[in-house]
């Protein structure tokens, strides 16, 4: 499996610590109750299609990266910085 | 027998007799000419079996090389290159290959069938671990391990590529030829020992000159293009995702313990062209598994390639004209051809030998070779003694690649068998006969098309040239199973035959999952690579549908077995887990320190002196050493993050559930960090060194995880956050200096005397030790005044000789690890023992640290009920109070009158030492409302240890617990 980093370029799957699913950038506020924090912390959905997850190039740049792939097909559609993403 | 008298011959052994062979070829081609029949016995009946295939795809003839910890089992002779002294043994055979005792199997085969071990080994169950398994673990398998660590070396590669050309045969040469051509960079890999493919057999012509001709040419082209990689002995095991190939390079040349065996390649391609040819499949028929049953295309190989001769009175048996092929080279090669054997009814063939058509082989006999066939033409049987039988079911391209991302082949009736399925591999193409393009002139045609798409797609600008060649067609007429008595073997390395996949449809395992289960066809090494379609076929039949509504296996990598040794290459040993070793690791190691590790780092234990016999003896005295005077440290491998920008403190409050925005430089404050789900992280001290500059330690185990969870919360939670952090773990050398005379020793070192009003409790900042910058922190994880000193790691092996030297002049010396989770326990601080993942900041009584005025990680999600329960378990220390002192960690706790089960379970024990300050042993611990219950007498069991004791629940904070020592 191969990531392009979107600071290094293409790079083996090795090189990337996987976190998981990408709604981590979504940090509800504190007080946004407890559904949403449970959502937030412990619901995931298990697509069979596409999906956003965090990858961290640790043995890289150090960057944290949103992959959009697909869980069928392994396709990566697309990597960005999660510095960069709008929210 | 050899056709002619090779020039340099070598000598190796199998079973210990001396057998001549030339470097390089096959030892299976050297057997052969040896006039030896009988190589290997089955796996499961320890049928004789002999040589079947001249390539990777050998059922039959495995083999063991070499012996003791070099021993490397189940090797196909057809693939392993003769060399001088090489050793070589027959497997799953005793005493001797010619007389098994395991052979009574066969004799026992009605009762051996599919299904067999599921349905005799069933009761009672508890047989089946002691009794049944290993009886038929030692009964059935092939070669056998060593029981050594492995000796051998492997290595492990990356490559890189435009285009990777898998297999080199007359597509994958002509592939390589286009796109080389081009400009692309391509990887040309082939699982041979030389290029070429079916040409390397076969009697025909290119371009006008005998094919050998035309590959040496295309060769040489390819050698001359410095863009054209050419990879011999390399098997192309897998597909993977964007573009990935796992390769299997066999290292070339005799072995030697000195050299690696295999070599395991990732390699990354742009694209990929798969020309990976096709495998002969067998046919049918009653003990069609003889030694001397062979592939009609591995005859020409050893004929033709090899100049050897597999019998001298052969019958060839086929069902298309493919097979006629041998028939006509052994004739040529003045080898008896017994006859042309062809199920077809209307053939056309002519040649210096007997021509069957409409006729199959029936029965073969020879027990440990083959003496004779039965022929069966218009209903009359006549019997016909050979040597050798040439088979040949037809050809199944070499799909196998294509389905290892869920590709499934599709069924082409017109050749009867499974072609890929187009774009089953993102990226990948295929040309030539494993595309089911069998003729040669169609694979030099397709490869050449195949890589001018691919090269055009790179945006280069291919020419098309392609040769002229063989374009004799392929006719075929489906033949899978004789009818008839006797078994008529299908996986041959599995010793599955017809019968047992009848018997699978017969039980209702008619999925093809569910036989492949059943019976275990293609679960051999081999993974069914020639035996597939045909027990396909059979179930079809057997079931009443056609083949394409049977379906296929699913194949997976690797294609060929790979060694876990070459995928595992570099990481075994110290390359699995490399030393870290602090600056004072070779001063510890010459004191005598035993060394103990700490995730990769290795710290020392404790430091015995002469006299001492017990690490307990040693570590007391360094205890007091702190206690008393003064003690030195190593601590470089706590983690270190270098913390900068205007945020750099905004940063800190996000991450730490207490405030480090109102910390003042100059100034060392206590930190806790929390998962978002509001349990304990991690926990520390951070210096503030400037208005804008940080300096945090974490644990040593949790180095890494910090680091990664705080470039998480400043990209991913706080991108708004303008600070930049970086791990300087290993760039400083850092002791702690503690004890009432660590000030003392200090001042003998620094450039600069320290005085109380600078140096108070918490306190940091820069210093200079003989003119070199250093900086000082006064924290303390014993108790004590104490300080730890940071130099860059060049000084660190100096200053810790220079500390030491300092101490010991000061009544005090060098303590290790031991020494130091006595100190931290008498205190109560936690380390990872306690803080294991599953405790909050409630249950070691610091919630009262989490600020409320400012978010952060883990805040919201810890003020939940449940993780603020009193029913929780809480940190307390305990002391024994009963007849026996022994505390050990990891022990439950229960009422007094309760008993020790599970269900009772009031806490356990996390953390236990003597403590020779306190004379009295003691432990941490996590009790059910422990806060409350100071004073309490309860029991410790330890179930594995077999320990119990009477212990007082007390503080966790053990000595000094209004901290004046540290402060003072
Ligand atoms: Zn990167």
């Amino acid at each position: 499996m191969r990531i392009t980093c979107p600071n290094c370029g293409e790079r083996d799957r090795r090189e990337f610590y996987y976190q998981g699913d990408a709604v981590a950038l979504a940090r509800p506020a504190s007080d946004a109750g407890p559904q949403a924090w449970d959502d937030y912390l412990h619901n995931r959905e298990n697509p069979a299609g596409d999906t956003q997850d965090l990858w961290f190039h640790e043995a890289g740049c150090g960057a944290w990266i949103v992959v959009s792939r697909n869980t069928v097909t392994h396709a990566i559609d697309s990597t960005t910085l999660a510095a960069t993403v709008k929210r | 027998m050899r056709l002619q008298e090779p020039e340099d011959t070598v000598s190796f052994t199998f079973d210990g007799q001396s057998i001549r062979g030339v470097p390089g070829e096959p030892v299976a081609a050297a057997l052969m000419a040896a006039g030896v029949k009988l190589v290997a016995r089955s796996f499961k009946y320890h049928r004789p079996r002999g040589i079947m295939s001249a390539g990777s795809e050998e059922q039959n003839a495995l083999v063991t090389v070499g012996r003791g910890a070099q021993a490397e089992p189940n090797v196909r002779a057809t693939v392993l290159e003769v060399s001088a002294g090489l050793e070589v043994f027959s497997q799953n055979a005793w005493p001797s290959l010619k007389y098994d005792v395991m052979a009574v199997n066969d004799l026992m085969a009605p009762f051996l069938g599919a299904g067999f071990y599921y349905k005799t080994f069933m009761w009672p169950k508890a047989f089946w671990e002691k009794l049944y398994e290993p009886i038929i673990r030692r009964a059935a398998g092939l070669g056998g391990l060593s029981g050594q660590p492995n000796a051998d070396r492997y290595e492990k590669a990356f490559a890189f590529c435009d285009v990777l050309i898998i297999g080199g045969g007359p597509a994958g040469l002509m592939a390589a030829l286009t796109a080389g051509r081009a400009g692309a960079d391509i990887i040309l890999a082939d699982e041979d020992t030389a290029m070429g493919g079916r040409l390397l057999r076969e009697v025909e012509d290119i371009d006008g000159q005998p094919a050998a001709d035309w590959v040496e040419e295309a060769l040489v082209e390819l050698r001359a293009l410095p863009n054209v990689r050419l990879m011999t002995r390399t098997t192309v095991t897998g597909a993977y995702d964007q573009g990935t190939y796992g390769a299997l390079e066999r290292i070339a040349g005799p072995r030697h313990i000195d050299k690696p065996l295999e070599c395991f390649w990732r390699v990354v391609a742009k694209r990929a062209i798969l020309s990976a040819g096709a495998l002969e499949r067998p046919i049918a028929f009653p003990d069609n598994d003889r030694p001397g049953v062979m592939m009609a295309s591995a005859v020409r190989s050893y004929v033709n390639r090899w100049g050897v001769a597999p019998g001298k009175t052969v019958a060839v048996f086929g069902n298309n004209d493919d097979a006629h092929r041998t028939a006509h080279d052994l004739a040529a090669a003045g080898i008896t051809v017994a006859a042309l054997i062809d199920s077809r009814p209307d053939i056309q063939a002519e040649g210096d030998f007997e021509v069957l058509s409409n006729a199959t082989v029936t029965a073969t006999k020879g027990r440990h070779a083959l003496e004779g066939i039965t022929v069966t033409q218009d209903g009359e049987a006549r019997e016909i003694p050979v040597d050798c039988l040439a088979i040949s079911g037809g050809w199944n391209p070499t799909v196998h690649l294509t389905c290892h991302m869920n590709g499934r082949p599709t069924w082409r009736e017109d050749i009867a068998s499974f072609v890929p399925t187009p774009d089953s591999i993102p990226g990948m193409v295929t040309a030539g006969a494993c595309n089911g393009a069998f003729t040669t002139a169609a694979c030099l045609k397709e490869g050449a098309e195949a890589a001018a798409d691919v090269a055009r797609g790179l945006g280069l600008k291919p020419k098309v040239t392609v040769p002229a060649a063989d374009e004799r067609a392929y006719k075929i007429a489906p033949l899978w199973a004789m009818p008839g008595k006797g078994r008529k073997w299908i996986d041959f390395q599995n010793d599955v035959h017809v019968k047992d996949i009848n018997l699978a449809a017969q039980e209702n395992f008619r999925s093809v999952e569910h036989m492949k289960r059943y019976t275990t066809q293609g679960m051999a090494p081999d993974q069914g690579k020639s035996s597939n379609v045909v027990a396909l076929a059979v179930l079809a039949d057997a079931t009443g549908r056609g083949i394409p509504e049977t379906g296929t296996t699913t194949f997976r990598p690797p294609f060929v077995p790979v060694s876990i040794a070459a995928m595992g290459a570099g990481s075994q040993g110290k390359g699995f887990a490399p030393e870290r070793l602090t600056t004072s690791h070779h001063a510890s190691v010459a004191r005598g320190a035993p060394m103990i590790e700490a995730g990769l780092w290795y710290r020392p234990s404790y430091f015995p002196q002469q006299g001492e016999t017990y690490w307990r003896q040693s570590c007391d005295r360094e205890v007091g050493y702190v206690r008393n005077a003064v003690g030195v440290c190593d601590v470089s491998t706590l983690g270190k993050i270098d913390i900068q920008g205007p945020d750099a403190a905004a940063l800190l409050d996000f991450v730490y559930v207490n405030m480090f925005s109102t910390l003042k430089q100059g100034r060392v404050r206590y930190g806790l960090m929390l998962r978002e789900d509001g349990h304990v992280m991690d926990d520390g001290t951070t210096a503030r060194l400037g208005p804008e500059h940080f300096v945090m330690t974490t644990t040593t185990a949790a180095a890494g995880q910090v680091m990664r969870h705080l470039e998480f919360a400043l990209q991913v939670l706080r991108p708004d956050l303008d600070a930049r952090i970086a791990s300087v773990t290993e760039q400083w050398a850092q002791f702690a200096v503690a004890g009432p005379r660590s000030r003392a020793l200090l001042n003998a070192v620094l450039d600069a005397r320290l005085t109380d009003a600078d140096w108070p409790f918490m306190a940091c900042g820069d210093v200079a030790v003989a003119g070199v910058a250093g900086r000082l922190f006064r924290i303390s994880f014993s108790g004590e005044h104490a300080y730890e000193l940071a130099v860059p790691a060049r000084y660190g092996a100096s200053l810790f000789r220079l500390l030491t030297a300092q101490a010991e002049t000061l009544g005090g010396g060098a303590y290790g690890m031991e020494a130091l989770n006595v100190l931290r326990i008498e205190k109560g601080f936690i380390t990872h023992a306690e803080i294991h993942g599953r405790v909050t900041a409630f249950d070691i009584g610091m919630d009262r640290m989490i600020s409320r005025k400012k978010d952060c990680i883990g805040q919201t999600a810890a003020a939940r009920s449940g993780l603020m329960s009193e029913e929780r378990e809480q940190l307390v220390g305990l002391k024994p109070v009963g007849a026996v002192k022994q505390l050990t960690a990891g022990a439950y706790l229960f009422e007094p009158g309760a008993a020790a089960e599970r269900i009772n379970s009031q806490g356990y024990t996390t953390s236990e030492a003597y403590s020779p300050t306190l004379k009295t042993g003691l432990a941490l611990g996590f009790l059910k409302r422990g806060r409350a219950r100071h004073g309490e007498v309860i029991r410790m069991v330890d179930h594995l240890r077999e320990i119990e004791a009477k212990v007082e629940v007390c503080d966790p904070v053990f000595f000094d617990p209004d901290g004046g020592r540290a402060r003072g």
